[in-house]
């Protein structure tokens, strides 16, 4: 077994050579390189976080743009729908104060006409009262040959008539 | 023919001087041999790996990725077992992890086939065994640090009773005292098992392949697909061997960092 066999003649050099070139390793490779290598990746870690941390703001901004977007938008279409609410009203308004209006006149005219009307039918009545009386007077002149006086048959008509 | 044909099992492991045979410091014989080159190689593939991460793009290619999924799985390691205290110790875990799995992953390239051999230093105690001194240094060292003597309340758990105090310390001292070498000898061992397996399969190939075409049949097919099957296990190893030595390694430093 080598290892054994030989370790008096190159312990001294093994335990030197060992020392020397692992020494190389860790100060070259091990202080010199591997702090930048950790060092490129942390870089990296941050900046994946950083960016991760931008969007996550960004994101939570716009969420609250969003909203205020949404607050004023619900406020516009409130305000719109009182807008139109209140020309609803109004205008509702106008065409009863225009249809009452429209009424009395409508009604005015009707009272009016049944007024004329009323008249009419009174002056028809005592022209048929006249027509009856001449009528009755003539009749009763050719019939019986008696001439009576206007005013009596005039009388006798009217009773008549207003007994129906 | 059969005497060269015959396989060396622990061959493998020879440590050969490759220049500075006569390099000493302060009486100590430092030969650069093929354990060095290996390590020096090893050291070599991963500043390249880990520089060719250093793109510091935004977005990661392909290299750049492979090589933050390593920094993140030690970071996630270290964040687990330690907390938030655990993010310094980043750069020696890392060290430590890449450091052995690329070890362990060329000892295992098929190199041999164009003739050069690969070396696998974490096969040798020798050298596990300085890394597992050095993790048992730092734990001692970052428990004496940050807590004082008090550290040594790690080796009385709670609630014990007065009177087993002793016998617990001692317990827990040697089972803390015994950390690095278990931690050293695992990864030798593990290593060292594999590459033994695969050379002694490879030479049932290669000498009932000289031998005869009927033995070969029999014995060195099927330890041919043996090792193919065993050579994916040791990729398995390869890796598993350096998490689990960085593993325990988090795990020790977490007693010292946190007592409990």
């Amino acid at each position: 077994m080598p290892q054994i066999a030989q370790l008096g003649e190159f312990y001294a050099s093994q335990i030197f050579w060992m020392l020397v070139f692992f020494g190389i390793t860790f100060f070259v490779v091990g202080r010199g390189m591997v702090p930048k290598v950790m060092d490129t990746v942390a870089q990296r870690d941050k900046q994946i976080a950083d960016d991760l941390a931008a969007a996550q703001k960004a994101r939570e901004a716009a969420d609250t743009e969003e909203a205020a977007w949404r607050t004023r938008e619900n406020a516009n279409r409130n305000v719109a729908q009182g807008l139109i609410a209140e020309a609803r009203t109004k205008a509702a308004e106008a065409t009863a104060q225009r249809l009452a209006a429209a009424q009395t006149g409508i009604d005015a005219t009707l009272a009016a006409a049944e007024n004329r009307i009323a008249e009419a039918r009174r002056a028809a009545a005592s022209q048929i009262e006249d027509v009856a009386a001449d009528a009755a007077g003539d009749i009763v002149s050719r019939l019986a040959g008696l001439s009576l006086d206007p005013n009596a048959v005039r009388s006798a008509v009217k009773e008549t008539l207003a007994h129906g | 023919m059969a005497a060269e044909g015959k396989v060396d099992p622990m061959h493998q492991f020879q440590l050969e001087t490759l220049a500075g045979a006569d390099w000493n410091i302060a009486g100590y014989h430092i030969p650069f041999t093929n354990s060095s080159l290996w390590m020096a190689l090893s050291t070599l593939a991963l500043i390249v790996f880990v520089a060719g991460g250093m793109k510091r793009q935004l977005v990661p290619g392909r290299w750049q990725m492979a090589v933050e999924t390593f920094t993140g799985f030690i970071d996630g390691m270290l964040a687990a077992n330690i907390g938030a205290n655990g993010k310094k110790y980043v750069p020696y875990i890392f060290s430590l992890f890449m450091f052995i799995l690329f070890a362990n992953f060329l000892g295992l390239l098929p190199l041999g086939v164009v003739g050069f051999h690969p070396f696998t230093f974490t096969s040798h105690f020798s050298a596990t065994g300085v890394l597992a001194v050095l993790s048992f240094s730092i734990v001692i060292i970052v428990g004496l640090v940050k807590h004082k003597l008090h550290f040594f309340s790690l080796f009385v758990p709670h609630g014990t009773p007065l009177i087993m105090i002793p016998l617990i310390f001692m317990v827990e001292l040697i089972s803390f005292l015994v950390r690095p070498f278990s931690l050293g000898l695992r990864l030798f061992v593990a290593m060292m098992a594999g590459h033994v397996l695969l050379e002694v399969l490879s030479s049932f190939v290669i000498s009932t392949g000289n031998a005869n075409i009927g033995l070969f049949a029999i014995a060195g097919l099927p330890s041919f697909i043996l090792m193919i099957g065993i050579c994916a296990l040791e990729l398995l190893v390869a890796g598993i061997q350096a998490y689990v030595f960085a593993l325990l390694t988090c795990v020790y430093l977490n007693d010292a960092e946190n007592l409990h």
